[in-house]
């Protein structure tokens, strides 16, 4: 174990951390010590970790503030969902059919963030995010007017320009069913998720991410942050590895929305807008920039923290509010870095203050 | 007609984004930062507005005044306790924390007027000939455009011709030097969130007038739509607020009374895309190169 890299230590760390909270939470389950509501929490807690830490790549690893996560994540969930009910009969089997529904999920956002990735990549900084922040606004309202269902034939696309077509305009055969019904979302959709296929898509954006960090990809995409024109001079393609950076996160944000999209019966795509990017960049944040655990531990925490609030009732979210404002105030201020300092020996001052 | 009546509807919209860009660009050119809680400021204006009105039963110019004066002092206040203490630190740590605030005000909001909708009554209504009536000309449009202009003119004379204004150009350009000049940084920084609190004041009552209804969320759509037309025009510049402001409420009202009511939004952030891609400082912003 000496003869390992501290990196690599950290990296083992991680997985056996999560690997660890798995079986203690499937062991509580097991012997029913959870809660109804918390086993609610199970599956989206998955997913918002896995959005954090495909999050992270982008905004810690490639050092570019992305405000329109959630788009991907919607794209994921909605092609996910399309794929599972169009498939029931395909594919009887139904942890199968998620894995495929996952893929599909991961595949159309990852062509969404490409494409979306030719013009955001050309910008920087404040107006790169207003960009991002846009394309999360516009995939959210062409999913609100997009009508698709499934018989026979095969699927079905109407899209709802005017607002006057319903689901009858898809002139669906006897048999067939609306799967997205517009503003209204999914409905009906037949729930797949699980705890462990949520455990297992977490294992695989983790050894993913972390791997892509430690390879040369990732330290190219790491300097393209840190210096860009330093980068360009050694000859390091920037457009490339930040796109690899962009559409990587897209396509596992997508898996993460395809097993989010599968744990509700009904979902609508109101339900990934703006707040829902902005809640999975405060997880990245207050977990540390380009941290990967750190996104982990941020996106568990932060996820259940206003759940279990929820005995305050209207208080909850106005408590949230302080939190964050408060860590933020403390973590940034000097002369409690100071004392923690003092306290704990640092190894070394922490660098990412760019 | 009808154009001429979308076109009026579009261009007093556009006056409400362009007031609110307007605080939106001066906080941005000043302290760096992308104030999220500016669109919440803008709620807290139109419900202090509608409270004064209706429980103390205040004049429509009294309630307007004393909305300004409690979203000033509300700007300052978040400004020295939430953004001071970060003044070093990273922009995204900055950014959470505005986000932060953003949830606070949201969350206080719901807490005290609750999230039924509050029904407006216009604070800016009067009577007008039968001629501009029938155009689809509202007083609330009148009263948006004009204030719009006159903000307008009155910040850029302001930024230009006064000693604080002086100071602002300063600390946009150089915080440090401007220090070293003797300009109190800090104070300097307070204005510009006093003015811009105030003009979110002014745009919340504004927007009340024309919408009617009132939610501890009426400010977060308005919010970004401004941030858009301040980065549409060149964040940190006050005419490219102004025209950036104007032309999305057009292109807005255009795209949901000629394409989509659905797609609107869309339509906005998309002419934002092409715009940024043509021009990646936006309309009027300044371009500034990258150095080794």
């Amino acid at each position: 174990m000496k003869n390992l890299k501290k990196t690599t230590k950290v990296d083992f760390a991680t997985y056996i951390g999560v690997t660890l909270a798995f079986l203690i939470v499937s062991v509580l389950q097991g012997r029913d010590m959870l809660t109804n509501a918390m086993a609610s929490w199970l599956v989206p807690v998955c997913c918002f970790i896995v959005m954090a830490v495909s999050l992270n790549l982008v905004v810690g690893i490639s050092g570019e503030l992305s405000l329109g996560h959630a788009g991907f994540m919607s794209i994921g969930a909605f092609s996910g969902i399309v794929a599972s009910m169009s498939l029931s009969e395909a594919i009887p089997l139904a942890p199968l059919r998620l894995a495929v529904a996952m893929v599909v999920g991961a595949a159309c956002a990852a062509v969404a963030g490409f494409l979306i990735g030719i013009p955001v990549l050309r910008l920087r900084g404040d107006y790169l995010a207003i960009v991002t922040l846009a394309f999360g606004q516009i995939i959210k309202d062409l999913i609100t007017c997009l009508l698709v269902g499934y018989d026979k034939r095969g699927l079905h696309f109407v899209f709802n320009l005017d607002g006057l077509r319903s689901v009858n305009d898809l002139h669906l055969e006897e048999g067939g069913v609306a799967i997205i019904k517009g503003a209204q979302g999914a409905v009906g959709v037949t729930k797949l998720a699980s705890f462990p296929a949520g455990y297992i898509l977490v294992m695989i954006a983790l050894v993913v991410v972390l791997n892509m960090i430690r390879s040369r990809t990732g330290r190219a995409i790491m300097a393209c942050r840190d210096n860009r024109i330093a980068a360009e001079s050694v000859g390091i393609n920037v457009t490339k590895y930040k796109m690899i950076a962009f559409v990587v996160s897209a396509a596992l944000a997508g898996a993460a929305g395809a097993l989010f999209g599968l744990s509700y019966s009904g979902l609508a795509s109101s339900r990934f807008d703006f707040n829902t990017s902005i809640m999975v960049l405060v997880y990245v944040v207050l977990g540390g920039l380009g941290n990967i655990w750190g996104s982990v531990i941020g996106a568990a925490v932060l996820y259940i923290l206003p759940e279990a609030l929820r005995e305050f009732a209207d208080y909850r979210m106005l408590i949230y509010a302080i939190v964050l404002i408060l860590v933020m105030l403390a973590t940034n201020n000097d002369q409690l870095k100071a004392l923690v300092g003092r306290i704990i020996p640092r190894r070394k001052e922490a660098e990412t203050n760019g | 007609m009808v154009f001429f009546s979308y076109l009026i509807s579009g261009i007093s919209l556009g006056s409400v984004y362009a007031i609110i860009a307007l605080g939106y660009t001066m906080v941005y050119g000043i302290a760096k930062m992308l104030n999220f809680a500016h669109g919440d400021v803008i709620m807290v204006g139109g419900y202090i507005c509608y409270c004064a009105m209706t429980y103390l039963g205040l004049p429509a110019i009294a309630s307007i005044l004393l909305s300004m004066v409690v979203c000033t002092v509300l700007g300052v206040v978040i400004e020295g306790l939430a953004y001071r203490p970060l003044r070093q630190a990273g922009s995204l740590a900055v950014l959470i924390t505005a986000i932060g605030v953003s949830y606070f005000l949201q969350n206080a909001a719901q807490l005290i007027w609750g999230v039924t909708p509050k029904i407006f009554t216009s604070a800016v209504s009067f009577p007008l000939p039968q001629g501009l009536t029938d155009l689809g000309i509202s007083s609330e449009a009148i009263v948006t455009v004009v204030s719009c202009v006159v903000i307008m003119i009155a910040l850029t004379l302001f930024v230009n011709h006064t000693r604080m204004g002086k100071a602002m150009r300063a600390c946009s350009e150089d915080k440090g030097a401007a220090q070293l000049m003797g300009i109190n940084v800090n104070r300097t920084i307070s204005v510009t969130f006093a003015i811009g609190s105030a003009l979110a004041a002014i745009a919340g009552v504004l927007l009340c007038s024309s919408y009617t209804t009132l939610m501890p969320t009426t400010g977060s759509m308005p919010g970004i739509k401004a941030f858009t037309a301040a980065v549409f025009g060149g964040i940190g510049s006050i005419p490219g607020a102004f025209i950036g402001g104007l032309l999305l409420g057009i292109i807005e009202a255009m795209a949901k009374a000629y394409i989509s009511t659905n797609l609107a939004n869309a339509i906005v952030f998309a002419v934002l895309i092409v715009v940024l891609l043509v021009r990646p400082s936006g309309l009027l912003g300044k371009y500034v190169p990258e150095k080794v």
